[in-house]
């Protein structure tokens, strides 16, 4: 079943990539390549774009209570995609989708497709926990695990049976995560014993180390100052280049200052039954959600009259 | 009294009102403090008398030496020691794996709204409650004689006491285990680890502290047991030390009740010495608990 995930999209991949490069493509051989192979590779030439997510009406129920609706748009490659909206409306939810961590809720159901690289992440064949491999997650807490930061990293790469030398490994993990020059020299100290800042970069470290295709982050600054902030932020920014990257915010500025594309929510809690579930409002570059969206309640929630 | 001004009387007043309070606050904590020591000095008593009876039969000839029925000065708790010890290995190793395998299943796999996981909880409740004697008349009826027919020998003792002391590792590892944050289960499969990785690799590390002290009070408990072993049939006078786990064998309650119950007065002093023995045994082991809750609890 890992196997569907990742060969249907490689090839596609590769027909796209054979058009625009020379680079011999792994797994020709029809061997089965893992998705994160391709991720690393070369940005895409402008105007090539592709979707690694294809969200098809997508619709997230709590037991019997619908939590969001009809969602449906495409997530791209290589971009920052922000999930905005007033409290409540469903972001978390719809991310958690993402990587099947709604799974771990028993009453969450999933209606609708939710395509990556063309497979449905919701098929009956698809493992989870293969799905997870390819898709990191960083949480609003810093959930670092109690143990040394090294093995915070190693933990990830360990579990996947990554070959290769750990030490590397870690170090390269830190490096992309802008925490090595900090923690180099105390690696084998309890992450605990770290800033939350520190804790929630090493989150992110942690989720690179596994090389990942695409990186979740459920409102990673939202326990953070500005300057640690503001770091995560230069840090988004650099990983763009090679990872794709979903993040829920509502620190307006921050999805201005970091995303490509912005994806307005809403809910109307107060209204009535059909309104009280979360949907999507509009998806566009983040320059026109913020200059010049499409709807009104785009424009007012982002100027701050109201939510 | 008549230099007192007016304004005294009133001040008088909101004075005696507070005071009543005062009272009442008084007599509560002197409740609560009567309370406090009841248990305390009934405990302190019964050590007192033990040790006024026995402190000085302990020594290390008492320890090593087998018991004798005609000479209270050189009789010992050797074998009983020894089957004390055995039965607590043997116990440790047949309640952690199975006690941490429940828990762990209860926790992390059952659906805990299904009827059979709900009914299972109350069954375990229920066990950990159960008189130790009954589980003695169970050991009897299951592993000394009908289906294992171990006769009673010290597995069939550790089971028995195994069997006992059971639900209450199962609760307080499931206790542990809860404590781990879902937070870090969340962390790990989002990494891709697979849900037994987790277990293994975060949760089980996590809990380990609370377990182990669980396991420990556990054992600690069973060692002292008396009822279940006489009724399966243990020996209370053994001149002999266990040599395997199906040989018989005797353990240091036993032992206790064989002394105290002589009709020679003169064994009550080494009745009194092996229970300084057995609760030195349990002080022990309680610190050892206290130590790895204290050193290792992590607060997430
Ligand atoms: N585990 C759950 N069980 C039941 N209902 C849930 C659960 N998690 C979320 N919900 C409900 O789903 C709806 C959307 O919640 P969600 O957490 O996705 O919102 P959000 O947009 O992330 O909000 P916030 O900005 O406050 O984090 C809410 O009405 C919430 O009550
Ligand atoms: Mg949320």
């Amino acid at each position: 079943m890992a196997e569907r995930v990742t060969q249907e999209p490689d090839r596609q991949e590769r027909e796209a990539q054979a058009a625009t490069s020379a680079v011999p493509s792994a797994g020709s051989d029809g061997q089965p390549v893992a998705l994160q192979t391709e991720a690393h590779g070369q940005k895409p030439a402008a105007g090539t774009r592709e979707a690694i997510y294809d969200l098809d009406d997508v619709g997230v129920t709590y037991g019997s209570v619908p939590a969001v609706r009809e969602v449906t748009f495409p997530i791209y490659q290589h971009e920052i995609t922000a999930l905005i909206g007033p409290s409540g409306c469903g972001k978390s939810t719809l991310i958690r989708c993402l990587n099947r961590m709604n799974d771990l809720i028993p009453a969450a159901s999933v209606t609708g497709k939710v395509s990556y690289h063309g497979q449905n992440l919701y098929d009956d064949e698809i493992d989870p926990v293969q799905v997870r491999k390819h898709i990191g997650m960083v949480f609003q807490k810093p959930n670092p695990f109690p143990k040394t930061i090294y093995d915070n990293i190693a933990f990830g790469p360990r579990v996947l049976g990554m070959d290769g030398n750990m030490d590397e490994i870690v170090e390269s993990a830190l490096r992309r995560g802008a925490l090595w020059d900090e923690v180099k020299d105390r690696l084998k100290t309890n992450a605990f014993g770290m800033s939350g800042g520190q804790q929630q970069r090493l989150c992110i470290a942690r989720a690179l180390a596994t090389s990942p295709d695409v990186i979740l982050m459920d409102e990673p600054c939202s326990a953070l100052d500005p300057i640690s902030t503001g770091r995560i932020e230069d840090l988004m920014l650099e990983l763009k280049e090679n990872y794709s990257i979903v993040i829920v915010t509502h620190n307006m500025q921050q999805a201005a200052r970091v995303s490509d594309r912005t994806a307005f929510f809403i809910v109307d809690l107060k209204g009535e039954e059909s309104h009280r579930i979360g949907h999507l409002v509009e998806l566009s570059p983040t320059e026109k959600i913020f200059t010049n969206p499409d709807d009104q309640r785009t424009e007012d929630y982002v100027t701050g009259k109201f939510g | 009294m008549s230099a007192v001004p007016e304004a005294g009387l009133s001040r008088k007043v909101v004075e005696r009102a507070s005071s009543g309070q005062r009272t009442k606050d008084l007599m509560f904590r002197l409740a609560l403090l009567f309370s406090v020591s009841v248990g305390f000095v009934v405990l302190a008593a019964l050590v007192l008398d033990v040790m006024i009876d026995g402190a000085s039969r302990v020594s290390l000839d008492f320890i090593t030496s087998f018991p004798s029925r005609i000479s209270p000065e050189s009789t010992g708790v050797k074998s009983a020691l020894i089957g004390t010890i055995y039965l607590m290995v043997l116990c440790a190793v047949f309640i952690v794996p199975v006690g941490v395998a429940t828990a762990v299943y209860l926790e992390e796999y059952a659906n805990r709204d299904s009827r059979l996981s709900r009914l299972i909880e109350v069954n375990i409740q229920n066990l950990a409650a159960v008189p130790s004697v009954v589980y003695g008349i169970l050991g009897l009826a299951f592993i000394v004689r009908g289906p294992l027919g171990l006769g009673p020998v010290l597995l069939a003792g550790a089971l028995t006491l195994g069997l006992l002391v059971l639900p209450v590792v199962i609760i307080v590892s499931r206790e542990a285990i809860r404590a781990v944050p879902s937070s870090i289960r969340e962390g790990s499969l989002a990494l891709g680890a697979t849900q037994w990785q987790t277990i293994w690799k975060q949760v089980l590390p996590g809990a380990l502290p609370g377990i182990a002290t669980g396991v420990i009070l556990a054992l600690s408990r069973a060692i002292g047991e008396t009822a279940p072993l006489l009724v399966i049939g243990a020996a209370t006078f053994a001149r002999f030390n266990p040599e395997g786990i199906t040989d018989r064998f005797t353990a240091m309650p036993l032992a206790i009740f064989e002394f105290i119950s002589d009709a020679d007065t003169e064994f009550r002093a080494a009745g009194a010495a092996a229970i300084i023995v057995l609760l030195a045994l349990l002080v022990v082991m309680n610190a050892g608990a206290i130590f790895l809750r204290n050193r290792y609890e992590r607060k997430w």
